[in-house]
């Protein structure tokens, strides 16, 4: 049960703690980087609330260990505002009525803006594709798209915070 | 909902590796490589391993190259590196492409492995039906050097594997298929993205309008994914049509020993298979290019 070191790379800036190795991302980008736009939801890959990008790639930060992610870039719902700035696919949620209680959103996000980079010409069944990914229990998913679908222009125009 | 303690280790070697397995393996330590069926079994108690040996940085595993005659596929090789069709690999880079979507949701994609998928052994799982139809080979690594064992003498049943505790899977090879192999892969489940409830791949050469060397396996309904040697039999030089399909379809029920469950009876897996070697013929036979 012992916290071992731990430096972490998210949103461009280093977070220095300790934690056990069997911590998981999630956890500790919420109890150990105080950054908690992260949710954590089912805790076993299910639902992915907690999605985050991890070096350019979509991933379940519960299904990986802190120290597995040690000296890889993590970004994290934080980096998509700037200040008081929405980024795009923020502003398109609101338009379109894509959040009701919120929960699943900072995953939404991060799914989407990562799907994105990884495919700027994604098809629309792709893009359904990936959004099944996730669990959004109050929007039956059909805004979620119209956000996207609003957005779509803006999505890499602007981008997240991803190496600065 | 929170794994047990364990310690992690993250070799840069696969020499350092297969030392720490070989300390460790026989007390329960494991590899982790994706670690997206391995993760949630340890947070939710099904998996305890005391020590966990994470291969990730090993650079000389995330390979993907084509060999003569065959796909090489590292052991940290994930999911989502078949996405776009791997156009070196021919009509396997497409086969294996057309069924990758069905692998859980993008993101585990993005970081669970074809190895770990082979190892993990679960009857559900593509990656083992697409190996077992097409005769994986694969290589096994330990300090006491590499052993090479064919796929059906690693699959051992539900969620188990010859692998010895200090070995790791540190490589799957794929026969590549010739230009003339047509192929369907069918999947059934109650949502996408879920385990699959049944599944078939066909692949057969067509020559002169008939079905050649067919290689016809289910996934989901035994125990392990399995080559149906009665079913290739009965369409062995039959025209693709509905018939030789009703026929193989009739071969298959007759022929599997099915799964039950506490939500799927034996009775429905087995109808099931019948349906699902039937579609995946279907689709080998309208697809003119995936």
């Amino acid at each position: 049960m012992d916290n071992h070191p731990l430096e972490l790379t998210i949103n461009g800036k280093t977070y220095k703690t300790a934690v056990e190795h069997r911590k998981t991302l999630a956890d500790t980008i919420r109890e150990n980087c105080d950054l908690t736009g992260t949710h954590v939801g089912c805790e076993h890959g299910v639902c992915g609330a907690c999605t985050v990008i991890v070096d350019g790639k979509t991933v379940r930060s519960c299904l990986m260990f802190a120290h597995q992610a040690e000296g890889c870039k993590i970004r994290t719902v934080e980096s998509l505002a700037r200040g008081d700035e929405l980024h795009p696919l923020q502003e398109a949620f609101i338009e379109n009525h894509a959040i009701q209680c919120g929960f699943c959103t900072p995953g939404f996000l991060m799914l989407i803006i990562g799907a994105y980079e990884n495919d700027p010409d994604i098809t629309e069944e792709n893009l359904i594709e990936v959004l099944s990914s996730n669990l959004c229990r109050c929007t039956g998913y059909q805004n979620i798209i119209k956000a996207v679908r609003s957005a779509s222009g803006g999505l890499l125009a602007i981008g997240s915070d991803a190496d600065a | 909902m929170k794994a047990a303690p364990f310690t992690l280790h993250k070799p840069g070697t696969l020499e350092e590796a297969v030392a720490l397995l070989a300390e460790y393996g026989e007390d329960g330590g494991l590899v982790i490589a994706g670690g997206q069926s391995l993760t949630p079994m340890m947070a939710l108690r099904v998996a305890y391993p005391p020590h966990l040996v994470d291969i990730n940085a090993i650079e000389k595993l995330s390979q993907l190259t084509v060999g003569d005659g065959f796909l090489s596929i590292g052991a940290t090789v994930r999911h989502a590196q078949f996405h776009r069709h791997f156009v070196e690999a021919g009509t396997l880079g497409r086969l294996l492409s057309s069924v990758v979507h069905h692998i859980a949701h993008y993101p585990i994609r993005q970081r669970g492995t074809f190895c770990g998928s082979l190892a993990h052994a679960d009857p559900s799982s593509e990656w083992c039906l697409v190996a077992a139809t097409l005769g994986a080979e694969l290589r096994l690594t330990s300090t006491s050097g590499d052993r090479l064992v064919q796929i059906n003498d690693f699959l051992d049943g539900a969620m188990s594997t010859t692998r010895e505790p200090s070995e790791i899977l540190t490589e799957a090879r794929l026969p590549l298929l010739a230009e003339n192999t047509r192929f369907g892969f069918y999947e059934f489940n109650r949502r996408a993205g879920d385990f699959a409830l049944g599944m078939a791949l066909v692949a057969y050469d067509l020559e002169g309008g008939k079905i050649r060397n067919a290689r016809i396996g289910v996934g989901g309904i035994e125990e392990k994914a399995r080559r149906l040697a009665a079913v290739e039999a009965a369409l062995e030089g039959k025209t693709p049509d509905s018939e030789a399909f009703a026929a193989a379809a009739a071969a298959t029920v007759a022929d599997v020993d099915a799964m039950e469950d506490p939500t799927t009876s034996a009775q429905y897996r087995r109808d099931l298979s019948g349906v699902v070697v039937r579609r995946a013929l279907e689709i080998a036979q309208t697809a003119t290019r995936f």
